[in-house]
């Protein structure tokens, strides 16, 4: 499949709502197999991005292709063969666990007895299956992320959409969700997915694009993103003063850079312990010290100068 | 109640506990008053329009002496009475439990389930004389207040609204599915509306029938309010209308106490 | 017009077959309280038949129609219930319900991500009133055969004319929804209907009103089906049902147009 047309393809792509400008030109192209993210804060324009691949929002300039075809033109064909977990669960309510796939089946016009057949491989597969007669509303917030996902494989997509799939989900939710979407990456789903933890990124996306104010300031594979933005490790400084801004001068010089957050100060390093030694050597006393290794939130940092999650 | 906590600080609690109760109500009727004004004033005009006028030219002989105009509007009347009381007691009610828990919230205050319940009927029954009050203001205009009882009705109206809000109180908290509301709009207050004498006389009823419509309560607020804006005695007297709605409220009253208490203290 | 609706209607070769999905979705979400629900929908307009029509009936006797018929004033009001409930039912289903499942539940939201497109929404959910509506107009047309208020022959039109009332306003309730904000709008329609209901020649011929308040009242679409549907199960006068039907098709087209686009607008951000 190497060489081959990507899935989606996507030109100058803008979107606009009245006078303000969601997506300002992006390219992207996300090729059959892999694991695609957009990393970016609220606002970046990942859900309107999100939006226009699942082909329902028309773009407002630029080139888009989505399976070789014109969202707009051919919406309802390519519908047909995408998968779509959108942000806000849009489950029924009305309807039992088990009816919301049936049903959902049923608006690809797949046949009632294929329908439940794939249902109860579904539920099997998000773990599901003891809930399969209960209404969704009693459900856990994991559940019905679980419940959307299993909703989006229905069809047997060519690409599963993913708007920020675990955000609002506790650790032990997000881990079963992670853990089904690196099966289905295994089984070889295209994956597009969106989100605003690093971790999430990091742990699923072959390739990911980093998003601010609509537009993409990098593109890479996570690891190969860290290493071209940042340093090998990252000391925290926390120091017990209201402000951490008068320590900055003082802890100058000691790595490649020097980030000062509301809460801390960063210093980007090569060896995390020999500057940690060089801090105390300055006679300096910080409340906390963690030394750990760079990770795409600080590519977010270097790159923006905003922090992902605020 | 009043007293001091351990640390000697005063505790204290609302002097008529149900008082901040219908204050809250109140305050959340500010923001939809203005929709309530089309139904409270405008719908009365246009039913005795459409309805009164209209069919009362065709009822020529009147009834029993009466212009037909006269006789349907103390039952119109009494009969927005009725719908304004359940229509208050039902998805307000039902929404309390399930979907704006006001009640949960208003129990984590230092209310009892008594001051929840009396603060939220009370506001019902507000609503009840609001709403009669325009429509009997309505009938003024129209001149069909031949009588100065006719100053009666708001209190009978009220205790009417009381005899159906809270048997209807109870119902509400215990239904399943707000479809279940549905219902009882179309299996309880639907036929009595149609049938407890307000747009014809229950004498026309097949006997079985007219029973039934002797034991609604809304007859009896229909043929007080009739007596009050005519100036003629009730079928009954007077005091037997009156103890049969008060039988009403006072059992509803009971049954919805026990059920909110149930649902609420758990 | 044509140029518009057409080609839509042709290329809607799968169009039926994806709406009828939507519908099947409202089969599938129907539980026992709500089929109860259903079914003492018939009760309604029956309870306001025996109410006005034979109850208030008694006081009034008979009435003489425009055309010189004499006939009973339950005679007289039925055709008229038919019509109404029809209307009721139609718009409880596509205002109510439709607006709770497009702005409450946001169902749509995750409807258009598959194939499914505004129109077939809509036309599946119009559909879903109509099996609805239908089965209680059978219903009603049947007591009315059998109280002898109309003659079986009159009764089987009077099934197509009241499911064309139902389309009206059925899609006429669509689009007003997609234009509603809040349950507070809704209750404002509710009103409105209320009016309609007490000023279409319900309840007394519409020729008793004053000049102005008629010349309002027939331009109205349940003055236009009551006219239709007691044109039919009393007699006909003219060619006026001619108008009646071609009034209820541009309400059914246009609400359904509209109704699409607004849906599209919403839908597709």
């Amino acid at each position: 499949m190497t060489g081959a047309r990507p899935l989606i393809h996507a030109r100058g792509l803008v979107k606009r709502f009245g006078d303000f400008t969601a997506v300002d030109g992006i390219d992207v192209d996300v090729r059959a197999g892999e694991a695609f993210g957009f990393l970016g804060p609220n606002g970046a324009g990942k859900s309107s991005t999100m939006r226009m691949v699942g082909c329902v929002s028309p773009p407002s300039e630029g080139e888009l292709r989505i399976l070789g075809l014109d969202p707009v033109r051919d919406g309802a064909a390519i519908r047909a063969r995408l998968g779509v977990c959108p942000q806000v669960d849009s489950l029924d309510p009305e309807l039992t666990v088990r009816e919301n796939l049936v049903v959902y089946a049923r608006y690809f016009g797949i046949p009632r007895r294929v329908a439940r057949q794939r249902a109860a491989e579904l539920l099997d597969f998000v773990q599901l299956t003891e809930r399969a007669d209960s209404k969704v509303e009693p459900l856990s917030g994991g559940m019905r992320r679980r419940l959307t996902i299993a909703r989006a494989l229905v069809n047997e997509p060519d690409i599963v959409l993913l708007d920020e799939p675990t955000t609002g989900l506790d650790p032990q939710a997000r881990h079963l969700v992670w853990e089904r979407l690196f099966r289905l990456k295994q089984q070889g789903v295209t994956l597009v997915l969106t989100t605003h933890y690093m971790d999430e990124a990091e742990q699923l996306c072959d390739r990911l694009v980093v998003m601010d104010g609509g537009r993409i300031v990098a593109e890479g594979a996570p690891r190969a993103l860290i290493e071209r933005y940042s340093t090998r490790e990252v000391v925290e400084l926390r120091f017990a003063a209201e402000s951490q801004e008068k320590y900055a001068g003082m802890v100058a010089g000691l790595g490649e850079r020097v980030e000062v957050l509301p809460d801390r100060v960063l210093l980007y390093v090569a060896d995390g312990d020999a500057a940690v030694a060089e801090v105390h050597g300055r006679g300096l006393a910080p409340a906390n010290v963690l030394v750990r290794r760079s990770s795409l939130e600080d590519v977010f940092l270097l790159l923006t100068g905003r922090t992902l999650v605020e | 109640m009043d007293g001091t906590d351990l640390a000697g600080r005063p505790v204290t609690r609302p002097r008529v506990p149900a008082w901040p109760v219908l204050g809250y109500y109140l305050t959340s009727y500010r923001r939809t008053w203005r929709s309530g004004v089309f139904t409270s004033f405008l719908l009365p005009l246009l039913t005795v329009l459409g309805f009164g006028v209209g069919v009362g030219a065709y009822v020529e002989q009147g009834v029993g002496g009466v212009d037909y105009l006269d006789w349907v509007v103390p039952g119109l009347i009494a009969s927005t009475a009725l719908q304004v009381a359940v229509l208050e007691s039902t998805y307000p009610v039902y929404s309390g439990f399930h979907w704006s828990r006001v009640y949960s919230g208003q129990q984590a205050a230092p209310l009892r389930v008594g001051d929840i319940l009396t603060g939220h009927l009370a506001f019902v029954l507000l609503r009840v004389l609001l709403s009669t009050t325009a429509f009997l203001l309505v009938a003024a205009v129209f001149g069909v207040l031949r009588s100065g009882w006719a100053l009666a009705v708001p209190p009978v109206v009220v205790l009417l609204g009381l005899a159906v809000a809270a048997p209807v109180f109870a119902v509400s908290a215990v239904v399943p599915t707000d479809n279940h509301l549905t219902i009882l709009f179309r299996f309880a207050v639907l036929p009595m509306t149609l049938f407890a004498g307000v747009f014809f006389p229950v004498e026309s009823l097949p006997v079985g029938l007219r029973g039934l419509a002797y034991l609604s309560p809304l007859w009896h607020g229909v043929e007080l309010c009739r007596a009050a804006t005519l100036g003629v005695a009730p079928p009954w007297p007077l005091p037997g209308h009156l103890l049969y709605l008060a039988g009403w409220a006072l059992v509803g009253c009971l049954l919805a106490l026990r059920v909110f208490r149930r649902r609420l203290v758990v | 017009m044509v140029a518009l609706v057409l080609p839509r209607l042709v290329a809607a070769a799968g169009t039926a077959r994806r709406s009828a999905r939507v519908a099947g979705r409202n089969v599938t979400a129907m539980k026992l309280s709500y089929w109860l629900l259903l079914v003492s929908g018939f009760l309604e307009p029956l309870l306001y038949l025996l109410a006005i029509g034979v109850g208030v009936g008694a006081l009034v006797g008979d009435l003489t129609l425009p055309g010189g018929q004499v006939v009973s004033y339950a005679t007289f009001v039925a055709p008229a219930m038919l019509a109404s409930s029809a209307m009721t039912g139609a718009l409880a289903e596509t205002t109510f319900n439709f607006f709770g499942k497009f702005k409450q539940l946001k169902l749509y939201d995750g409807m258009i991500a598959t194939p499914l497109r505004p129109i077939e929404i809509a036309l599946g959910e119009l559909g879903w009133a109509m099996v609805r509506g239908s089965a209680y107009s059978v219903a009603f047309v049947v007591v009315l055969v059998a109280m002898d208020l109309t003659t079986l022959s009159r009764g089987l039109l009077a099934v197509p004319a009241a499911v064309l009332v139902g389309f009206a306003f059925g899609a006429a309730g669509l689009a007003l929804a997609t234009f509603m904000r809040s349950w507070q709008d809704l209750d404002l329609l509710g009103s409105v209907q209320f009016t309609l209901f007490l000023f279409s020649g319900t309840f007394v011929p519409a020729e008793a009103y004053p000049q102005v308040l008629r010349w309002l009242v027939e331009v109205t679409p349940l003055y236009r089906a009551v006219h239709l549907i007691r044109g039919v199960c009393v007699g006909v006068d003219g060619w006026g049902w001619l108008l009646d039907v071609a009034y209820l098709l541009v309400v059914t087209v246009l609400g359904l147009v509209v109704a699409a686009r607004r849906m599209s607008t919403l839908l597709y951000r």
